[in-house]
């Protein structure tokens, strides 16, 4: 029930923003989160954006963990 | 490789398995047993089933499921409650899809709509209050269940129609929180847990700080994590090196959605409307201060304070959904698991939502 869906905002207009859904065009309201750019992802929960996805972070995440499979860096925390 | 196409790679997925399978051999050399985790959401259940890594991982990590269902969650009285008022003559009941088949104690809201009961799911909370606004001479109900996902947004369903100025329209209100029900699992003794994997959607709005509690005054460990496979596999495999190595620290591995603070807007609007209340968990009983009710400023959008509902008394069924949810036992030590409760015609919650570990279990896990 509480899982959420990856969408791109491609036009803001007040409280609300159309976004891309894999594809699928809807409104969702983005009360939670006023920094949102066009262009940003969104995590949406019942049709609020909850978070705006931080690509970088993915990115770095992603490099971290590959080096922990590669067996080069075994520090985590 | 595009972010998403390195969550759900085979070969990451293959060698990410073998990672965890080693910490956690190593951590079964040290205790002679295999790391006990607890997912607490149930969105973590399913994707652990449905990608075959708990499978995978069955013979070195015993992966047990938590209460972090809503739906799993929702006590029966609830459910009969909401039956009793789609009952009511020119009343509209809204609610989420997940709900609609859990049974209360003898019907579903299924077979209350089967019935000719005016029942409508609803994707949003805020489309109840369109429902109301579009039906003046109409009573909308909404049936407010959910976590700290999902309640900011039952506040912002209430802000609607208050902005609205509506005066058919109010919220059935039976929330749960996070961390009233770990830390009642963890003072009873019952779960006998080594770590947590934490909730990916709650800490968006609760953040990261708001499990600082389980390594300040419990000792545990615990990792919040996203829902991709590798991630799942990332969440776990520093979970079991934390154990391995006795460390017990809160590591945030879905930094790209969760802030160290969570959601300060959500947070802000729940505090606006809500306050603490004590609240039924189903096969657990009642925990203090477990849930959010609306503020009495707001009783006028408080279903339970508009309506007098009475709800026939509980039927016993031989349902453990009570033990499923604190880890004490799996879907397969229930009696009724797969004969007399399937998917189809579900006995308890656990098997009704599709976050449930009972439906987990049966879609995927099930030994032919
Ligand atoms: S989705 Fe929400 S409700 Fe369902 S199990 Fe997770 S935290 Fe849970
Ligand atoms: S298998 Fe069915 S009856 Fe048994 S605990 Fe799960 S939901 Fe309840």
């Amino acid at each position: 029930m509480c899982i959420g869906v990856p969408a791109e905002v491609m036009e803001i207009s007040g409280e609300e923003a159309r976004v891309n859904v894999m594809g699928a065009g809807m409104t969702a309201g983005i009360v939670f989160v006023p920094e949102v750019k066009v262009g940003d992802f969104v995590l949406l929960h019942a049709g609020q954006a909850m978070a705006v996805i931080d690509r970088t972070y993915a990115e770095e995440s992603i490099a971290e963990w590959r080096r922990v499979l590669d067996g080069r860096d075994e520090f985590l925390y | 490789m595009d972010v998403m196409n390195f969550y759900t790679d085979p070969a990451v997925i293959r060698s990410s398995v073998e990672k965890v399978k080693n910490a956690a051999r190593d951590f079964r050399n040290q205790h002679q047993r295999v790391p006990v985790i607890m997912e607490v959401c149930g969105s973590h259940t399913m994707a652990f089933a449905r990608s075959g890594i708990k499978t995978a991982l069955k013979d070195d990590v015993n992966l047990i499921a938590g209460p972090g269902c809503p739906v799993c969650v929702t006590d029966q009285k609830a459910i009969d409650a909401m039956i009793g008022l789609a009952g009511k003559q020119d009343t509209i009941l809204c609610t989420f899809g997940d709900m609609m088949r859990v049974p209360g104690s003898r019907r579903s809201l299924v077979d209350a709509r089967t019935e000719g009961k005016d029942v409508r799911v609803v994707y949003s909370p805020v489309d109840s209050v369109t429902i109301a606004e579009r039906n003046p001479e109409k009573e909308v109900v909404f049936l407010g269940i959910g976590f700290e996902t999902t309640i900011p947004l039952l506040a912002m369903a209430v802000r609607k129609a208050e902005r609205l100025n509506l005066k058919n329209y109010s919220v059935w209100m039976t929330t749960k929180l996070v961390e009233p029900v770990l830390r009642t699992l963890l003072d009873s003794g019952e779960a006998e847990v080594d770590g947590f994997l934490l909730p990916g959607h709650v800490s968006v709005v609760s953040g990261e700080k708001s499990y600082r509690f389980l390594t300040a005054e419990y000792g545990l460990p615990g990792v919040i994590t996203g829902f991709e496979p590798v991630q799942l596999l990332s969440g776990t495999y520093k979970l079991v090196r934390m154990l391995r190595e006795g460390k017990h620290a809160v590591v945030n591995d879905y930094r790209s959605v969760v802030g160290q603070s969570g959601n300060q807007i959500a947070q802000s609007l729940m505090t606006t409307y809500f306050t603490f209340s004590d609240e039924e968990w189903r096969g657990m009983g009642a925990i203090p201060a477990s849930g959010l009710v609306l503020k009495e400023a707001y009783a006028a959008f408080d279903a339970k304070r508009r309506f007098n509902v009475t709800v026939p008394p509980q039927r016993k069924t031989a349902c453990r959904c009570g033990e499923i949810i604190k880890g004490r036992i799996a879907p397969e030590d229930c009696a009724l698991f797969g004969k007399g409760c399937t998917p189809v015609n579900p006995v308890g919650p656990c098997m009704v939502s599709t976050e449930g570990t009972c439906a987990a279990h049966y879609q995927y896990m099930r030994e032919e």
